[in-house]
């Protein structure tokens, strides 16, 4: 069971009379991470939380490897803001395990191993919700890996990080991304984008209007909007 | 002056009459928070998470009976307990059973209430995590429910607060008989008209010791789970 590749045709999300994305024809494959880029406001949540499954789209539809059913797979999601259980740091990574379907007997070894990964092994007996932003992160990383993703997708994790919680968590994302997990992450963070991403889909005002390689994009974007976001311009919604 | 050292030495000289009373409140309140949180804890979680037609009318409902006045909810407990009433076979009329009876009605609303509340809150928060975990619809209402925990000791405490106030339904379905039903509200009340007013004075001392016992309690258990749990 697999939940790559992700096709979107003619995907559109309003609330109420408000549209929000338009018309996307997008298909996310295996391969390097891509990267959803754009300003605020241009829709790159919204865009990841309809892949993920979380919202329905208004029209249009999501495919996941042949089916229509939203219900996650092999997929998971890391929130800007994720939201810990009350519990300690590893009976939320439990959790976690636990409703992927890992067996009971290997849980305990699995917890220990993910928690070594993202390098909260200490932690491990500390209430989750009482953890800083950067080792919540991390363990909102480790507990989207315990449902072992194909398609891992991340939006803006590193957006309120200081750099060196940044930087752990983008060695922990490339190091995901060489196992061959794909990366579908948001970012505004235009060094960021150049350090991770192998593609990207350049999202304004709720459309896609440009989708190329990530050098490509930054070498010769085929758009003004494209252009500016390069440039680093402040870039508005209209 | 004189009542009141009278209150205080009955209070320490360990009286078994009075502790038999102070015994029975206790099992009977207790029972009551057990059977009315065996409904109202699962009742308020699932009324949180499902939706259906008249939704918000049953919520409004069900907030509209954490007022219900205890004698009203005696006499209809009497009712139905009497002897040609419908539960009238089962001979429970004037047994401690019935008061639990009374009680769980009066205080399952207040559980079923506030638990929607809390759960729903933390629905609220927890939404897209646990979408995005693929968890079901029982393990959903599990998970809310501990991981409300906190809320909802406060919760059960407070259902226990009003039924071990209450006066009105006890003493309308359990008569107040001497050694059998009688418990502190209702001998408070049958003292004080008597004009035994040092034993009345004793229990009620007594009830607030343990009304303010239960809210300290309340209030370090929150301290100590907001520190330990966040
Ligand atoms: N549920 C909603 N109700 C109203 N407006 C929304 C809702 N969700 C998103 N929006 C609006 O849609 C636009 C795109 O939001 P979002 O996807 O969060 O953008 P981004 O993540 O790129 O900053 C914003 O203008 C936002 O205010
Ligand atoms: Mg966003």
């Amino acid at each position: 069971m697999s939940d790559l590749p992700v096709t979107l045709s003619h995907v559109s999300y309003a609330v109420g009379a408000t549209p929000i994305l338009r018309d996307l024809d997008l298909t996310v494959r295996s391969g390097a991470p891509t990267f959803i880029i754009g300003p605020n406001g241009s829709g790159k949540s919204t865009l990841l939380r309809l892949i993920m499954g979380l919202i329905a789209p208004t029209s249009g539809a999501i495919d996941w490897n042949g089916t229509r059913d939203p219900a996650p797979r092999r997929r998971a999601i890391v929130f800007q803001q994720p939201v810990m259980l009350r519990r300690s740091v590893a009976a939320n990574l439990i959790f976690a395990l636990d409703q992927a379907g890992l067996e009971k007997s290997l849980q305990d070894k699995r917890c220990a191993d993910l928690l070594a990964l993202v390098g909260l092994g200490d932690l491990a007996d500390r209430p989750a919700r009482r953890l800083s932003g950067g080792e919540r992160q991390k363990l909102a990383f480790a507990r989207a890996l315990a449902r072992s993703p194909e398609l891992l997708i991340l939006d803006e994790p590193t957006a309120s990080l200081d750099p060196s919680a940044t930087l752990a968590l983008e060695q922990l994302i490339g190091k995901a991304a060489g196992e061959g997990i794909k990366i579908l992450m948001a970012s505004h963070d235009l060094g960021q984008v150049r350090r991770l991403a192998g593609d990207v889909v350049f999202l304004h005002r709720g459309r896609i209007l440009e989708s190329a390689s990530t050098q490509a994009f930054f070498e010769q974007p085929r758009t003004a909007q494209g252009s500016a976001f390069v440039r680093g311009d402040l870039i508005t919604e209209d | 002056m004189m009542e009141g050292s009278g209150a205080l030495d009955l209070v320490l000289s360990g009286d078994p009459a009075l502790y038999a009373i102070v015994r029975l409140s206790l099992v009977v309140s207790l029972s009551a928070v057990a059977v009315a949180a065996l409904i109202g804890l699962p009742l308020g979680g699932l009324i949180a998470l499902t939706r259906f037609r008249g939704r918000a009318g049953a919520i409004v409902l069900l907030n509209a009976m954490m007022g219900l006045p205890p004698v009203v909810v005696g006499l209809a407990v009497f009712l139905l307990l009497s002897r040609s009433g419908p539960l009238g076979s089962w001979g429970l009329l004037f047994t401690p059973t019935a008061m639990v009876m009374a009680q769980a009605v009066l205080i399952t609303p207040i559980i079923a209430a506030l638990t929607r509340q809390a759960v729903e809150d933390m629905w609220s928060e927890y939404r897209d995590e646990l979408t995005a975990m693929g968890v079901g619809p029982l393990q959903r209402l599990l998970t809310l429910l501990y991981d409300a925990r906190i809320a909802l000791v406060t919760v059960l405490l407070a259902g226990f607060g009003r039924a071990a106030a209450e006066v009105g339904a006890v003493m309308i379905v359990g008569g107040n008989i001497n050694g059998f039903t009688r418990v502190m509200t209702t001998a408070i009340a049958l003292e004080t008209s008597k004009g035994d007013l040092p034993l009345a004075m004793g229990l009620g001392l007594i009830l607030i010791a343990i009304v303010f016992a239960i809210n300290a309690s309340a209030w370090a258990l929150r301290l100590y789970a907001e520190r330990r749990i966040g």
